[in-house]
């Protein structure tokens, strides 16, 4: 790999922010895997999105076409990708935005925090944004004591139930309508004692306090979907309108933008405003799209501040296969058609980012060795470069990354191994029949030696056949 | 014309049967099956589990083993697929340009059973005939990765006396992954447990598809719960004729329950 950088980029540092999990994902999975509710939430929710998704897909002719054009502008953005964020500084600034360059988390949880305090204001409303579920913005706003309210519906479930999201577009996917009511009644502020669990009401009830928390507030904080190079314009793509709120109402705003999500022209939106509502929501066109530039007196916040966040970004880019997964535009295409995500859910992958772009990004972010199970929580099955509406050949970049991954002694010693006689006939001809001879002289079947004994754990071993296909062929 | 068999370590040490069927159909056929016995593994299994460097070595000896052949066929759709989708792009990280244009000839020239029959001997009738309610499982590898699309399914429908159930979401992958069935053991049963009860729910004797792996996987499953119902290599069934059902349904690549 050639790196042609002044300095070689960094990882997302370790101690900071929600791309590291506890535990390997095969023992997460393991116990989510045991959680009926959530094995039909999201068996219930992938596959009605999924069906949705492919009928407005079907809608049009050149879905192809545009798949390829979104894939082809990330190609360029990413080979430019220097020179158009300093085009994109230029513009905000230029516009009455003030451009900040965070290299990691704890960068630009700094930078956010101190943009707050400087208001005066304790309180912050937010956007759905990953990016700041990422650095782990919520604790570190919470640790200098200003309060983060989360007003994306599913996004406030997950707060005040102090938990995680694990869908990057349903961030609480794995809560049903009774969980979510306990969760209210438990932790919103002002709620009704007797609110039931109809989901009007229970939505109702989030309207009600977000509403007052709206007029309330000076403060906000999103991310962006895309930052494009050329006017300046910041873009904020949501289903709810409790973004626009925020983008619209305090006097303050503050966007945390990961680099990748630059792109060059005004233009190319056509094409991505396109991809991104059909392949994430199965929608025809996105429900509330809100674009800002710098900052228009008399409307609007009056201060605007862009974060331009890093966090192991560059390393990914220098990468050349593995790149290709900044090009994501976060539509969750590949989580909801995965078989291994609708079966473990997103908790499982222990990062802010799950499924099979979690898979590929988090680890790279990251640095493999602190992910290292990640590239290997996939079948290889292929549905998400399909369903990718930016091609990203998921797939060939997870197997990319387990030739990175730091393997286990023994698994490096049976492969070497079996690669040694399977290049030399005849030693691989003996080691046929002795496999053979074995398996017939000893415990056949459920008794194998780890890690085959994860095989028998559901499966009986094939009996051995009488004679190889190459004994065979011999005889003929 | 003379056909070069891509056996599969797979097929050639568990299940020959598969291996067997794929060279009777093609000299029935009026083929010419040549078996090159210098021929071992594609070294998927390394590539796939990050072992990049080892599977060089492999790809050099299939890469060397098979150039002299103008068609060359596995009854693999997964095996096939890393001989057309990885085994250049190895060669080229490993600084071999050499290996990698012979890699991309060689791949060129290289079919899944169904792509051979259908594209190249331009065949659907095969003249088989299997009594038999079955099920297609299309692989994922072959369905998204060779882009199949119903190659095997229109060969199937012209099986005489089989009747062909379809599955539902056949689409699905089911659970196998190669080294993912070890590595997440619990997901891939999760996945295998919903593959089975699809296959379950058609009432079919058998389900067959065209790797050897999902089959043993899936064909594991199924012994393991005494479902009753076989699995079954497509080239199985296509070489089953009148004479032969019997002696083709006991060579069969059912798992056997222990």
């Amino acid at each position: 790999m050639s790196r042609t950088f002044l300095g070689m980029p960094v990882t997302a540092p370790r101690g900071v922010g929600n791309l590291r999990g506890d535990e390997s994902f095969p023992a997460a999975a393991r116990k989510a895997l045991a959680d009926p509710q959530l094995r039909r939430n999201l068996q219930h929710a992938t596959t009605t999105i999924r069906e949705k998704s492919a009928r407005v897909i079907a809608e049009l002719p050149d879905w192809q076409q545009l798949r390829s054009a979104g894939s082809a502008l990330k190609a360029e953005t990413m080979a430019r990708l220097p020179e158009l964020l300093e085009q994109l500084e230029a513009a905000v600034t230029a516009a009455g935005g003030t451009v900040h360059w965070a290299a990691d988390a704890n960068e630009a949880n700094a930078i956010v925090t101190e943009l707050v305090r400087a208001t005066g204001h304790d309180r912050v409303i937010k956007v759905k944004s990953m990016a700041t579920q990422e650095i782990g913005l919520n604790e570190a706003l919470e640790a200098a004591g200003i309060t983060p309210v989360e007003t994306d519906l599913a996004e406030l479930i997950v707060q005040l139930g102090h938990d995680k999201p694990s869908h990057i577009l349903v961030p609480a996917i794995h809560r049903n309508r009774a969980e979510i009511r306990e969760i209210f009644l438990r932790a919103m502020p002002g709620v009704d004692p007797g609110l039931t669990d109809d989901p009007p009401a229970l939505a109702a009830a989030a309207r009600r306090y977000l509403r007052e928390t709206f007029l309330q507030t000076k403060v906000a904080v999103s991310g962006a979907n895309f930052g494009i190079a050329e006017t300046g314009t910041l873009a904020v793509v949501e289903s709810e309108g409790n973004g626009r709120m925020c983008l619209t109402l305090p006097d303050t705003l503050i966007t945390v933008m990961g680099i990748e999500k630059v792109v060059p022209r005004w233009s190319d939106l056509e094409v991505f405003l396109q991809l991104l509502p059909r392949a994430s929501t199965g929608e025809r066109m996105n429900p509330y799209t809100s674009m800002w530039t710098g900052v228009t007196p008399g409307d609007g916040p009056r201060d605007f501040h862009l974060v331009l966040l890093d966090n192991g970004r560059s390393a990914v880019l220098a990468d050349e296969v593995g790149r290709q997964a900044l090009h994501c535009i976060r539509c969750s295409a590949c989580l909801n058609v995965c078989p291994v995500y609708e079966r473990t859910g997103g908790h499982a992958y222990g990062s802010v980012y799950p499924g099979p772009i979690g898979a590929i990004l988090s680890p790279q972010l990251t640095g493999v060795a602190d992910n290292a199970s990640l590239p290997y929580a996939s079948s290889l099955c292929g549905a998400c470069f399909d369903a990718c509406p930016v091609k990203i050949d998921i797939p060939a970049i997870l197997v990319h990354l387990r030739n990175q991954a730091p393997h286990p002694r023994s698994e490096a010693a049976a492969m070497a191994a079996a690669a040694y006689t399977m290049d030399r006939p005849k030693l691989y001809r003996a080691a046929q029949r002795a496999a053979k001879l074995a398996r017939i002289a000893g415990r056949r079947g459920r008794g194998l030696p780890p890690p085959l004994n994860g095989w028998t754990l559901s499966r009986d071993v094939p009996q051995p056949p009488a004679e190889t296909f190459r004994d065979w062929w011999r005889g003929r | 014309m003379r056909i070069a068999l891509f056996v599969t370590c797979l097929a050639d040490t568990m299940f020959p049967a598969a291996a067997k069927a794929t060279v009777v159909l093609l000299e029935r056929l009026g083929h010419e099956v040549v078996f090159p016995v210098e021929q071992t593994c594609c070294g998927q299994m390394h590539i796939n589990t990050g072992y990049q460097k080892d599977a060089l070595p492999l790809v050099r000896r299939h890469a060397r083993t098979f150039d002299p052949y103008d068609v060359i066929v596995a009854p693999s759709g997964s095996c096939v697929g890393s001989v057309r989708h990885q085994h250049a792009s190895v060669a080229r990280q490993a600084g071999e340009p050499g290996l990698a244009s012979r890699a991309e000839s060689v791949a060129s020239r290289t079919f899944e059973l169904s792509e051979l029959l259908v594209d190249v001997l331009g065949v659907e009738d095969v003249g088989a005939y299997y009594p038999h309610r079955v099920t297609y499982h299309p692989t994922c590898h072959s369905l998204r990765v060779l882009r199949v699309g119903d190659k095997p399914e229109r060969l199937l429908r012209k099986v005489r006396g089989l009747s062909l159930i379809e599955l539902p979401a056949a689409e699905q992958c089911c659970g196998f992954g190669g080294t993912f069935a070890v590595k997440n053991a619990d997901t891939s049963t999760a996945m295998l447990a919903d593959k089975m009860r699809h296959v379950l729910e058609t009432g079919a004797d058998a389900c067959t598809a065209g790797d050897a792996s999902c089959l043993m996987h899936i064909g594991g499953g199924l012994s393991r719960l005494r479902t009753g119902v076989r699995t079954v290599h497509l080239a199985e069934i296509l070489a089953a004729t009148e004479a032969s059902t019997e002696a083709a349904t006991e060579a069969s690549t059912e798992a056997g329950p222990r």
